[in-house]
């Protein structure tokens, strides 16, 4: 990280650190930058699930598939909801950079939370009506290897929701210092890895499925 | 901040519209099953470009940093591996059949 330029725009959305000795933002570089490594290894895994789900996808052994199971409403609206949470936390990290005060910053990871929530309660009832319908995911490759995958998914975003409640927490007790700064700006790259893993879901498995 | 907020817009609008194609393309069946879904994986490549410039805020402008380079190397990995996964076993699914 030795090779820092001296140009004025910041690297990540999020912090102020114009006026901040360099050594912190070489901190700040490699805390980022460290994150990056954990997001790409995280990576690594979603695509071998898709590789598994892809060498499953016709091994539905006569139980329900694709067709039968997906339901496009629902898919496109959780795509909807996740897509803005993932703009809303934007507005968190230009709160957050332009120092626009505590409340706007706590307005925006609110909706962030909100929109993130309700694409988890839709996900939820999705899987509990195919449940409802025998499609659990013992009754073929193909179920188990769905619900690994999107369930991987589900599970990320609710880590996510945590997250997000936690540094509501911080944010009420430190208020917005360099170290919760920093927590944002990693949570911020964990969000819209989430809906980048969520675009390639949708197209992969959804749309593949629905348009048969 | 205009700038930053632009950024943010552009990219909201262009990953709405990429899933609105992608979606309406499904839904009102354009095209025949297999062309579908090759447009549906280049507008996926596409949306995954824009949420790395606008949201992650990736570019190959500042290529001092270190992140691009991590990225390039595992989405490498990321392609040797699946692909890899995928050949093999199509491979051996239709040898078995």
């Amino acid at each position: 990280m030795a090779r820092l330029t001296t140009e004025p725009e910041l690297r990540h959305a999020g912090l102020n650190l114009a006026d901040d000795p360099r050594e912190v933002r070489e901190q700040v570089e490699s805390d980022v930058f460290g994150f990056w490594v954990f997001l790409m290894s995280d990576a690594v895994m979603f695509a071998l699930l898709f590789a598994v789900y892809g060498t499953m996808r016709h091994a539905t052994a006569g139980g329900p598939g694709p067709e039968q199971e997906f339901k496009f409403h629902s898919a496109f609206w959780e795509t909807a909801l996740l897509l803005t949470s993932s703009f809303a936390y934007g507005m968190v990290s230009l709160s957050m950079k332009h120092a626009r005060g505590q409340l706007w910053l706590a307005l925006w990871l609110g909706i962030t939370f909100c929109l993130g929530a309700g694409f988890l309660k839709m996900e939820i009832h999705d899987f509990l009506t195919m449940f409802h319908d025998g499609a659990t995911p013992e009754r073929s490759g193909y179920l188990s290897s769905f619900f690994v995958l999107v369930g991987m998914h589900g599970f990320h975003v609710l880590s996510g929701l945590t997250w997000i409640l936690l540094m509501g927490v911080q944010l009420a007790v430190f208020g917005p210092d360099d170290r919760v700064k920093v927590n944002l700006i990693r949570l911020g790259l964990f969000w819209h890895f989430l809906d980048l893993i969520w675009v390639v879901i949708f197209s992969v498995v959804y749309l593949e499925g629905l348009s048969l | 901040m205009r700038r930053d907020f632009i950024t943010y817009c552009f990219g909201y609008l262009a990953a709405l519209s990429l899933t609105g194609i992608a979606f309406a393309c499904v839904f009102y069946r354009l095209l025949p099953p297999v062309q579908t879904f090759a447009l549906v994986l280049v507008l996926a490549l596409i949306q995954v470009i824009v949420h790395m410039r606008c949201f992650l805020h990736i570019s190959l402008k500042r290529s001092a940093r270190a992140d691009l380079q991590l990225i390039l190397f595992s989405a490498m990995i990321i392609l040797l591996m699946v692909g890899g996964t995928l050949v093999v076993l199509f491979n051996l699914s239709a040898r078995m059949m």
